[in-house]
């Protein structure tokens, strides 16, 4: 496949890895946080780790979707469901996200119609064909697939479908990494940027951390390569004492974003006042809901939501995971309360959660998988 | 945390606004092109784009793609070059 | 909206059980997690390789279905699947052949050895392209009994048809039945039929079983792989899952692909008149290579080795995977096995494979190696290494 069999060429991440230790100064450790689940997702699948030096670590930030819904939320959204005559729509992701009470899966299996969508606009294709139902989009993602959502709306409010609403859960990337600047048991050099929510915002309102925290961040593709240099151009800044906010991403993100889909989500949505974020909290100004001008596609207004709050687990360690304290394995409940399977925590939900990526993919001392895989 | 995959426009849908037929390795899905239609340069068959959940969020620029590659191929030939003079030192060194 | 949200936060009672349970299976836990920190007590051992080894004794605990009410995933051929088979079918039925947990029961009649299998097909849609739910459910009884090393005589067909279902297509499904059963040399020698109300079935369910007669003096068995075994695949995988995703319409995405669906007696008794040693064949079905690969590892108590740029996956595959972010390895195959040969015969095997029509992608695709047992790894294609494990759940298109 074109713009992603090249970003996954082994000799090239040989020479890049040779690159990344001579960078190494010796005694420094090298902590490096790559925001995004996808960029988590990337590193175990392709084996990145193997690359790097044992003093360069990846810490896996805050920056999945599905696995920052706090459950409450979700025992919100259920309760929506069950509501006569709705369907609700919804990524596959949040099909096993379990809440207070379950999850969609066991929702459906108590007879609720939860059905798994592609694109928020396939949500639509059911609106118009089942008109005697009301359809409700689970709306979830940062600012990448705000705008999906956004243009859905645009379009349902064009098309006066009237029994379509979205159950609105957008976040917002950039309070949750201040949230993360804020820890104070955080020592990090460096950022991996979400490239994916750059092609929407641009690189520049990651300026600030380089300006005001003194932290580089390099804006990151998705291909292991393209991880792999952005720690090398993280290292790069480090050594000649330079903090800045650099593109890697360049053939996909344009240093301004998409003013369009900018436009589409300020039209739609607007900020929450603050928003409960599993394992973090409440964060001011790091969510979005349906503006009153499209109150009509709102569920939030059209159903009576019950507003549940619902506690992390005690034992769950996520919060420490998420901002990058503890490693997936040092959390107390990690692979034995907490699996796939019966996930307890956020991190351990969605396949690019820390703590599911390290259970799925890296559930191994490295000495004994490099041993066994030698050829 | 969200999914984006490069793929080809094969066609720009006439019968559809907002829509074109993209392909990625052969496999054909309309995808909304709505988030694009601002950009300097229309859109058109050929065109390479990243698409996540069923809209194109960006145009992919070839040109800056090329770049990418051509820096890590040069980092790698700059990396031979060193090897071999690592390699001529260290005899150099042992006589 | 509403501001309960500042009021006292419910209880997870579900989450907090969980903790409690675990606590209460693996007492040490606590004590670990102290010790941990220091090495005290402890020699050589890194705090990681407790936690793993921690995880390893969660992992071998008894299989437990928690869930109050059956969902999709009980039914996707991962871990909730073993689960469920595991604690309620097997617990209840236990018997020598059962616990074998093989494609088909091997059962000795007199002197004659006999495979029986069984197997229902509830596919959606009914037709797709490269074949229909008559063909998969002829084809996957024979192929349960062909990878037992078995030759497939009879089997059986069961109905369940919902009223309303078009009389025409029953006779499309069961014509296919029947010229798949002629290809694979099989008569359809009993039935059953039974209608259900409209809205109570997806118009037609096909249970079918069969019986086999084991010739050949081979052993199938998972338990018999070996560290310095080959693994091969006998044909690129992952097409009929890929089609039957994308024939469902939902997802509105169009691919030149078919679904595999095949009988694979005649390339499994090519492969073990080539080499009478082959140590097991599986057809890679629900949850795909990867889940049976696990089930290789764990019952042999070896690890298996993959090298990703090995396995054969057809570019529209690969496509439609990257797109819907779901793995190739999970993905089911309904004409593609799973063969596990001493090293020596790697070469053998991999011949008679590609002189079958089935099997002209066959590949060696991987090994198996002592250490760690239990476990799959995967040589990605970037070089890398990463455990491959059981699938957990659908493998559901993801965003993120």
């Amino acid at each position: 496949m074109r713009f992603v069999d090249e970003f996954r060429d082994a000799e090239k991440a040989r020479v890049l890895s040779a690159r990344i230790a001579a960078l190494c100064e010796p005694g420094r450790h090298y902590k490096f946080m790559e925001v995004c689940g996808g960029h988590t997702h990337t590193i175990y699948k392709h084996g990145l780790e193997d690359y790097l030096p044992e003093t360069v670590s990846l810490v896996h930030g805050p920056g999945c979707p599905v696995c920052v819904i706090p459950m409450g939320r979700l025992d919100d959204a259920i309760a929506i469901a069950e509501q006569p005559d709705v369907i609700m729509t919804t990524f596959g992701d949040m099909m096993r996200v379990p809440g207070g009470r379950g999850s969609f899966y066991d929702a459906n299996a108590a007879g609720a119609d939860i059905r798994m969508v592609y694109s928020p606009l396939d949500s639509l294709k059911i609106a118009r064909a089942n008109p005697d139902k009301r359809v409700v989009f689970m709306a979830i993602g940062f600012e990448t697939t705000a705008p999906s959502t956004a243009m859905t709306v645009l379009r349902a409010a064009a098309e006066k479908l009237d029994n379509f609403s979205i159950f609105c859960n957008h976040v917002t990337i950039i309070p949750a990494i201040k949230a993360i600047l804020d820890s104070p048991d955080l020592r990090l050099d460096g950022f991996i940027g979400p490239g994916h929510v750059s092609t929407v915002i641009g690189c520049r309102p990651y300026e600030f951390i380089a300006r005001e925290h003194g932290k580089p961040l390099v804006c990151a593709g998705f291909e292991p390569l393209d991880i792999l240099q952005s720690v090398f151009m993280l290292m790069t800044q480090l050594a000649q004492r330079r903090c800045e906010v650099e593109n890697q991403y360049a053939r996909v993100v344009p240093w301004h974003g998409n003013p369009k889909a900018l436009r589409v989500i300020g039209q739609t949505m607007a900020l929450r006042p603050y928003f409960e974020w599993r394992g973090l909290g409440f964060i001011a100004q790091s969510a979005l809901q349906v503006r009153d001008e499209y109150a009509a596609h709102d569920a939030e207004r059209i159903f009576s939501v019950p507003g549940v709050r619902v506690a992390d687990p005690k034992a769950c360690q996520c919060g420490e995971v998420l901002k990058g304290v503890l490693k997936p394995w040092e959390c107390k409940v990690f692979g034995t309360a907490c699996t796939p399977e019966t996930p307890i925590g956020t991190c351990m939900v969605s396949s690019e959660g820390a703590c599911a990526a390290y259970y799925n993919f890296g559930r191994f001392t490295r000495d004994r998988v490099k041993e066994a895989t030698r050829s | 945390m969200c999914l984006g995959i490069p793929g080809e426009i094969v066609e720009i849908m006439a019968d559809r606004e907002d829509f074109a037929m993209v392909s990625v390795a052969g496999v054909k899905r309309a995808v909304n092109i709505g988030l694009l239609t601002e950009d300097e340069i229309q859109l058109k068959a050929g065109d390479w784009i990243l698409i996540h959940v069923g809209f194109a969020l960006s145009r992919i620029d070839e040109a800056e793609a090329a770049h990418s590659i051509k820096m890590l191929e040069g980092m790698g030939q700059a990396y031979t070059d060193e090897l071999i003079a690592l390699a001529q030192s260290d005899l150099a060194s042992d006589r | 909206m509403s501001t309960s949200d500042l009021g006292m936060p419910r209880q997870a009672t579900w989450a907090e059980e969980a903790v409690r349970e675990a606590e209460a299976e693996s007492p040490h836990t606590r004590a670990e997690g102290l010790l941990a920190g220091s090495s005290i007590g402890r020699e050589h051992k890194t705090r990681e390789q407790q936690v793993l080894e921690r995880i390893d004794r969660a992992r071998a605990r008894k299989p437990r279905v928690k869930e109050p009410r059956i969902t999709l995933a009980h039914g996707a051929g991962g871990k909730a699947t073993h689960n469920l088979i595991d604690a309620i079918f097997l617990e209840a039925f236990r018997n020598p052949e059962l616990e074998r947990m093989s494609d088909a029961a091997a059962l000795t009649v007199g002197d004659t050895r006999l495979a029986f299998t069984t197997d229902s097909y509830v596919v959606s849609p009914l037709f797709f392209p490269g074949g229909d739910i008559g063909e998969l459910a002829v084809n996957g009884t024979v192929n349960d009994l062909a990878v037992s090393g078995a030759r497939p005589l009879v089997i059986s067909a069961g109905f369940i048809l919902e009223e309303g279902f078009p009389t025409d297509d029953l006779r499309r499904i069961v014509a296919s039945m029947a010229s798949a059963a002629a290809a694979a040399g099989v008569r359809i020698v009993t039935g059953d039929t039974k209608v259900v109300q409209r809205g109570k079935g997806d118009g037609c369910y096909i249970n079918t079983a069969g019986i086999g007669v084991r010739e050949r003096p081979v052993e199938l068995d998972a338990a018999n792989a070996r560290p310095g075994d080959a693994i091969l695949v006998s044909g690129p995988i992952g097409d009929h899952g890929i089609t039957v995703m994308l024939a469902r319409g939902e997802l509105d995405i169009a691919a030149d692909i078919v679904s595999d669906t095949a009988p694979l007696h005649e390339i499994s008794a090519a492969l073990l008149d080539a080499v009478p040693d082959t140590r097991l064949l599986r057809d890679a079905t629900r949850g795909g290579v990867a889940t049976i690969l696990n089930e290789v590892a764990v019952v042999s108590r070896a690890a298996v080795v993959l090298d990703e740029a090995a396995v054969p996956v057809r570019p529209e595959v690969q496509g439609a995977c990257e797109l819907l972010g779901i793995d190739p390895l999970y993905v089911a195959c309904e004409g593609r096995f799973v063969a596990v040969v001493p090293a020596r015969d790697a070469e053998a095997a991999l011949t008679a494979l590609h002189r079958h029509p089935l099997g002209e992608g066959a590949a060696v695709v991987g090994r198996v190696v002592e250490d760690p047992p239990g476990l799959v790894l995967l040589k990605t294609t970037f070089g890398g290494t990463r455990i491959v494990d059981m699938l957990v759940g659908d493998p559901l298109p993801r965003i993120c």
